[in-house]
Order: C-alpha cells, then sequence, then structure tokens
C-alpha cells in the first residue's frame, strides 16, 4: 500500500525494524533500531506489534507526501513536525490523509526521531529482517538511506478509532550529559587506572558518530602496563566500549560484528538508547553497575515497557 | 589435549546480554577445532534464551535473555556440553572450491606481490592456489573469510593507502592472512584474483557457501572461464 512519496530524503533516513538475527557467525550485524524504546513506543501507539519496520530519522527528518490514509506516530528526537505546515506533537497517533505534507526541521533535541505507521513500513525482507543494513547494502530500499521519489508502502493494519497518546511521565528526555551505565567487561582485566579514568572523567561525543559506533574523546584511557593494545579478533556487542591503542573510547554499536579492539567495559542494554540520541558535543559519563543489577534494571525495564503498553493500547 | 587449547574455558562477561567462552589464546587450527566443536554442539543444543552464538578465531560469544537464563546457568550448561564432546561425532569441515582469475585486471596487485618476494606471477598463483586454508572466523563484511595458513613466502604488508572501493569477489592477501571480498567495500589488501561466483546471496534460502571452521581451496581459472561463470551468475 503505497503510503508516502520521499520529498526529501533527510541526511540518513532508513527502515529499520528490531534488527536481523541469527547471522552474525556471517558477518551479518544485527542493525535494526537504534533506540528501541521510542521504536516500541511508536509501533504501540499505531496499533502494532513492538518489533514492525519504521523510519529511523538522522538529526533531520524527511519531507512526506501522503498517498494514503494512515495513522503516525512520532517519537524519539524533536524535530518539530509538520502537518500541512501546521506543527504536530509527538508521542501521540496523528491521522494523515491523502494529499498531506509531513515535513520535519532540525532536530531540537536528540538525534534520531521515529516515524511508525498503521501496519507498519513495507519493505521485502531480507534474511528475515526489513532493517537496512547499509555496509552490507541489505534490507530497507535495496540497502541504502531513503532518497527522493522513493515510494513508501505500508503493510496491512486497521486505524485506530481513538487517537492515542503516551502519558507524560514516560516521555523521555534527551539531555546534553548523558549517563550510561556499564558492566565491566569483557577486558578489563587489561586496565588498572584506566578503569578510574573511564569512571571518573567526562567524555566529549565527536563528530565520528554513526550506526556502526560513537567515538568519543577525553582523558585517555591507559591499559596496563604490559599487556596488549589489541587481541585477537573476536564478537562485539552493541555497547562494547572499545578502547584503541590512543585511549580515546569507542562505542559500538548496532552494524559491527567483529573487532580486535580491547573492550574496558558494555554499555547496558537499556541505556544504549540514551547514546543513540547523543549529538557531537554532548558530553558522556560513564557509571560501574553490577552484572546482577544490570539483570534487575533490564527485567524492570521490560516490566515498565508492558506497563506501557497497557496504558497506550487502553481499557 | 593440543597445546594451546585452554584445559577450562575462559569466561568473560560482555554487557548484560552476552557471555564470551574462550578456548585459547592464539590463532591456533586446534583451538579454532575446538570452537568449531562447541559452536555445532551448541547449536544442535540450544540452551534455553540464548538468542544467537558467533564463534570466531578462539571464542565465542553467546547473546542470552536474560530474562530467561544467566552466565551462571549457562557456564555449566557450557561446561556439561564439553565433557560430553568427546562422545559426540562431530561432521567433517566442508572443502569448498572457489574459482579465482588471477592477475590483470582482476588481481592488480600481483605483480607487486610477485616482486617483492622474486617470484613470477605463475609462482604467487600456483603458491597461492595450493593449499586448503581453514576460514578461522566469518566477519568485516558479510561472508567475508578470514583464511589461515597462508604460505609464508606470499606473507605481503596491506597497502600504504587502503583502497575506497575494493570490487566484490577480490582475493587479497594481507600480511599472513587471505581472504576474499564477497561485496564491494573499502578495503587495504593487496589484490590479486576475483571469483565470479557469487559468496553472498541474500535472497538464497542460505545465502552463503561455507562457514568458520570449513576449508577453502581456490583453483585457478581463466579470464573466458570467468567470464563465463559470471554470466551464470547473473543469470
Amino acid at each position: 500500500m503505497d503510503t508516502f512519496l520521499v520529498l526529501t530524503p533527510g541526511p540518513f533516513t532508513t527502515v529499520q525494524d528490531k534488527g536481523r538475527f541469527g547471522y552474525q557467525h556471517m558477518g551479518i550485524p544485527v542493525s535494526g533500531v537504534l533506540d528501541s524504546f521510542a521504536c516500541r513506543v511508536a509501533n504501540f501507539l499505531v496499533g502494532n506489534p513492538e518489533g514492525h519496520a519504521v523510519l529511523e530519522n538522522t538529526i533531520i527528518g524527511p519531507q512526506l507526501a501522503v498517498l494514503r490514509e494512515t495513522d503516525i506516530a512520532l517519537t524519539g528526537a524533536e524535530m518539530d513536525a509538520k502537518l500541512n505546515y501546521k506543527p504536530i506533537e509527538s508521542w501521540k497517533t496523528i491521522r494523515v490523509k491523502s494529499g498531506d505534507v509531513l515535513t520535519f526541521q532540525p532536530v531540537k533535541s536528540g538525534c534520531r526521531g521515529y516515524l511508525a505507521v498503521s501496519g507498519g513500513i513495507k519493505v521485502p525482507e531480507v534474511m528475515g529482517s526489513m532493517s537496512t543494513y547499509v555496509g552490507g547494502k541489505i534490507g530497507g530500499y535495496g540497502g541504502r538511506p531513503l532518497k527522493k521519489g522513493d515510494i513508501v508502502g505500508r503493510c496491512n493494519g486497521s486505524l485506530l478509532d481513538v487517537p492515542r497518546y503516551l502519558p507524560e511521565k514516560w516521555i523521555p528526555r534527551y539531555p546534553d550529559k548523558i549517563n550510561l551505565r556499564t558492566v565491566a567487561g569483557p577486558q578489563d582485566d587489561h586496565f588498572d587506572e584506566g578503569l578510574t579514568t573511564l569512571f571518573q572523567s567526562e567524555f566529549l561525543v565527536t563528530p565520528k558518530a554513526d550506526r556502526m559506533g560513537y567515538r568519543l574523546q577525553g582523558t585517555p584511557i591507559k591499559h596496563r602496563e604490559n599487556v596488549p593494545q589489541s587481541i585477537i579478533s573476536e564478537p562485539t556487542m552493541p555497547g562494547g566500549i572499545q578502547v584503541p591503542a590512543d585511549g580515546q573510547p569507542i562505542i559500538l554499536l548496532v552494524e559491527q560484528t567483529v573487532g580486535g579492539y580491547t573492550k574496558i567495559a558494555t554499555v547496558i542494554s537499556t541505556d544504549i538508547p540514551n547514546i543513540a540520541q547523543a549529538v557531537p558535543g554532548d558530553l558522556v559519563k560513564f557509571e560501574d553497575v553490577t552484572l546482577e543489577k544490570a539483570h534487575r534494571i533490564y527485567s524492570d525495564h521490560e516490566k515498565q515497557i508492558k506497563a506501557i503498553a497497557e496504558a497506550i493500547a487502553g481499557p | 589435549m593440543e597445546s594451546g587449547v585452554f584445559e577450562k574455558a575462559n569466561f568473560r562477561i560482555t554487557g548484560d546480554c552476552g557471555l564470551l567462552v574462550e578456548y585459547g589464546e592464539a590463532i591456533d587450527p586446534a583451538v579454532n577445532q575446538k570452537v568449531r566443536s562447541m559452536a555445532i554442539v551448541m547449536q544442535n543444543n540450544m540452551p534455553g534464551g540464548v538468542i544467537e552464538i558467533i564463534p570466531t578465531y578462539r571464542s565465542i560469544l553467546i547473546y542470552y535473555d536474560p530474562l530467561i537464563t544467566k552466565p551462571s546457568i549457562l557456564k555449566e550448561t557450557l561446561t556439561d556440553l564439553e565433557s560430553s564432546l568427546s562422545e559426540i561425532e562431530i561432521p567433517p569441515p566442508k572443502v569448498v572450491e572457489i574459482p579465482v582469475c588471477y592477475g590483470g585486471a582482476c588481481g592488480p596487485d600481483i605483480e607487486h606481490v610477485a616482486q617483492s618476494h622474486n617470484l613470477t606471477p605463475q609462482e604467487v598463483i600456483h603458491l597461492h592456489s595450493e593449499p586448503e586454508y581453514l576460514i578461522y572466523m566469518v566477519g568485516f563484511t558479510p561472508g567475508f573469510p578470514f583464511l589461515g595458513g597462508l604460505p609464508e613466502v606470499l606473507h605481503t604488508p596491506r597497502l600504504k593507502t587502503p583502497r575506497t572501493q575494493v570490487p566484490k569477489g577480490s582475493v587479497g592477501i594481507a600480511n599472513g592472512q587471505t581472504g576474499v571480498y564477497p561485496i564491494a567495500s573499502p578495503g587495504g589488501w593487496q589484490l590479486i584474483g576475483k571469483t565470479p561466483i557469487r559468496l553472498f546471496a541474500p535472497e538464497r534460502s542460505n545465502p552463503f557457501l561455507y562457514q568458520a571452521g570449513d576449508r577453502i581451496r581456490f583453483k585457478p581459472i581463466s579470464s573466458r572461464d570467468y567470464q563465463r561463470l559470471s554470466d551464470m551468475e547473473v543469470k
């Protein structure tokens, strides 16, 4: 069902779903949305299962001409969306009709905005997922970001009887000082005072930040003496904090499967959205939590997601 | 037990959803064999809550759902599986033959590789296509095989300036490693040839011809055969 015509694509707008699992051993990263919270809420709002495909907009959203009636929900970064040049709100559903025009301004807070539609965005599934993996040229629109003239389709999905919204208390803020909780390892034993540096100083988000990873800048994190700074290449995990020889950390994200640098600590999965919404110039602080605490946070977060899904769906 | 293989697996916590299991600390066929065996055993008896496993040179990353399982349970399961290894028959690795058109436009760096070792391009081709290479790991791009066993006389440093675009199918050398680029991507390896066959076909039910632990042998072909085979791939 042709739903939008892309008038301008924005700098980096891709189709993403919950990710492509089961092929990392063949060099296919999970890809998928970077801010899973915003994606799940956007899907709940329009009445979809949480992992359906959405548009992930980076820094500036696209301009879209609406071709067919649908409900939409915008979540994530605040980009001053307008429908027919009148402001519309995020974190709630909006009914759009054929002939409408949807536009966005450069981001005001956060980095990545999400657009969900009734039934979910429709592109061919590649290896079990619609997610765009630009490096591997698969998923989404021929493995590339959207471009002018693309027609965005959606799957079958019924329109809502009543509009839905996310209660205010759950709407996240995207501050320019970001706290990331981490679990030490896998190579925390390659560091001693480097761990103190990691947890006691602040790091600047540099412009080298994309879906592969975020390069940070700050006091160099020193390896222990007499330990190798690189290791035999091994699998990487989203959230892994790589420390290359220059001591400037890189937070790995969803488009990498292997690497040969030591990882001092790993950002917990519930905090990945916080770094995904960071823009160059933001400051990052790391906090050390135990694995037990990380697992409690994970399970509390999933309970909260359930409560949100129920609150949105209503009685 | 072989010298390079750990007596007991070493576990490393990797965030709230990952457990890294190391079976040795060297690039060593015996260690990789252990990784392969454990990966096969795990695939066949996937412990509850495990989402995905990623075997590499000497370690396996286990991706788990912390609502269902946790590292302490996984460690126990893995130790049990490891002790049952001797009773389980591990299928022999596949040997995959990959046709390669060496030199010319397909392998622009073959002259340089030959000259730096006082060899003729013909000798490079012969030396490179002789061994059966072990696939230690697949990664970097979809289906990129990291191969061990390159004859020492062919070890050649990377290019000083990496290419921004290496053509799909290119066969390259970097120091002691050799491999094939399944898709066009940036890369700094010395290119000595090119295969006409597709090593990554996402539309097929099995998009790949091999996996880590299998073996690859390169078969030299003429440029006419290259053309014929690549026409067949297009169809």
